[in-house]
């Protein structure tokens, strides 16, 4: 039984709270979510372009550029820096791989305390898990969808 | 005596002595110059935040009962509980003291709910002395109703913060301070709010209810008391607590206080407020008895009010229930 069908569901008083609420400020976050997502992807490119000049190519430029980032990612989230940087951009350093970086980082680093095991290890992929699965799921759709064009 | 929901006291319980210990980011705001102990390290010194939690609500008790000159024979029962699962830290700062522990568990009203029961229980003459405390940390219930601390993720700005604190006191049959006048018990209210991130929403219709239902049984209104107090409805919930009694032909704009509100300095990230069984404890514990016992507030209605959610339920797709117990403190 969902709050919806109950009695006490008072529809006058959600609408009430609706007008209350302190609105989202969609365009600010918006710019920041550009400025520090762009700014991610730059400095990506910026890797790419050193490893490219370093003489690597292909999928190991790729490679080479993604572990770069994914290791940053990890990095500034074990200082405490990347949930900072969360809170301004939003889905500015969420969407690019670093912020996958820190989805499975931070658990890992949070649950450290119940033992490396059923602690770190299992709670790892608590919020990454949803990314993989989806992730994994959409990929086999546009797999499939590719192979019948 | 009992008149509509309201207990009303005939010895009125004593509370004797009180304390507070708060975060590095609460000292920052009106808990620094009035908390007894302010933590430097949220960590305090303990390996986990759980631990933390549970050593700063051990110490609010302890200190509680040193500074009202009592010892741990004195006291006959501790009434706490606290916002994580079993109730852990409360039960785990019982293990420290040689006597008798009664665990509640209210969200954040747990403050309001122990003071009433233990002056219950005082009054009825069972107990002479009974310590009322709780807390919460930030960081433990972060990680227990939402996300890793790390993770960059935002927050919506109905979002309130943890308050990392913890408040006792001691209510004793007899002595001088701050007497325990009468309580009000109240009902579980829900409006249907789903949304895990607007507590005030959620939990203002039951601070309504209990107030009015005070003012009712009572024979009061908002221009007998020097204040009305209640937990952590943050910036949002305080103005619809204040529509809804409005609403209902109560004015309490003028006295009405909220702990969230105030107790932060800064308007930094914690967006309406505090929030937390911690918030209302420390506030009450420091700042409001102080200047209760200084005599600059002379009758204080304190209404604590708390979501009794659990993150099951709010995955399920649950409403928030909501509780308010209020007890109206005089000098």
């Amino acid at each position: 039984m969902t709050g919806k069908s109950r009695d006490n569901y008072n529809e006058n008083y959600l609408n009430y709270v609706k007008t209350q609420d302190p609105p989202t400020q969609h365009l600010k976050n918006c710019a920041a979510a550009f400025g520090v997502g762009g700014l991610i992807c730059c400095i990506g490119q910026f890797i790419r372009y050193s490893f490219e000049f370093a003489g690597f190519s292909g999928d190991e430029l790729a490679g080479l550029t993604s572990i770069v980032l994914i290791f940053l990612g990890c990095f500034l989230t074990g200082l405490g820096v990347y949930d900072r940087i969360g809170r301004y951009a939003g889905a500015g350093s969420i969407v690019p791989i670093t912020g996958f970086a820190n989805s499975v980082t931070s658990p890992a680093v949070e649950f450290k305390t119940e033992g490396w095991i059923y602690g770190m290890a299992a709670k790892m992929f608590t919020v990454a898990g949803a990314i993989i699965v989806f992730g994994v799921f959409s990929g086999v759709l546009v797999g499939l969808v590719y192979l019948f064009i | 005596m009992k008149k509509g929901n309201t207990v009303f006291f005939k010895n009125p319980p004593v509370i004797t002595s009180f304390a507070a210990v708060c975060g590095s980011k609460e000292s920052e705001g009106v808990l620094g110059e009035f908390a007894d102990i302010t933590l430097q390290d949220d960590m305090f010194g303990e390996s986990t935040y759980e631990k933390a939690e549970c050593k700063m609500l051990s110490s609010a008790i302890a200190l509680a009962i040193e500074k009202g000159g009592l010892e741990e024979k004195d006291i006959d029962v501790l009434m706490s509980g606290d916002l994580l699962n079993q109730i852990i830290s409360a039960s785990f700062a019982a293990r420290d003291f040689n006597f008798p522990f009664l665990g509640v568990y209210s969200a954040c009203s747990t403050m309001s709910e122990t003071i009433l029961l233990s002056a219950m229980l005082v009054n009825a003459g069972y107990i002479k002395r009974a310590v009322a405390a709780t807390g919460s940390h930030f960081a433990s219930a972060e990680r227990q109703y939402r996300y890793p601390l790390e993770l960059g993720c935002t927050r919506p700005p109905q979002a309130q913060w943890t308050v990392t604190g913890a408040g006792g006191c001691v209510i004793c049959n007899k002595g001088n301070g701050i007497k325990v006048v009468n309580g009000t018990m109240g009902k579980v209210c829900d409006f249907g709010v789903t949304d895990v991130n607007n507590m005030g929403a959620a939990m203002a219709p039951a601070a309504a209810d209990t107030i009015m239902q005070h003012f009712k049984d009572t024979g009061t209104d908002a221009t007998d008391y020097d204040m009305i107090l209640t937990g952590d409805l943050g910036a949002l919930g305080s103005r619809i607590l204040k529509d809804l009694t409005w609403e209902k032909g109560f004015d309490i704009s003028e006295k009405h206080v909220d702990c969230g509100e105030m107790v932060y300095k800064v308007i930094e990230k914690e967006f309406q407020g505090g929030s937390g069984a911690g918030c209302s404890a420390t506030i009450l514990n420091s700042y409001v008895f102080t200047k209760m016992n200084a005599g600059l507030y002379k009758r204080v209605l304190f209404a604590a009010t708390g979501a009794l959610l659990s993150t099951v339920s709010s995955q399920q797709g649950e409403s928030i229930p909501c509780i308010s117990h209020a007890v109206q403190l005089e000098v």
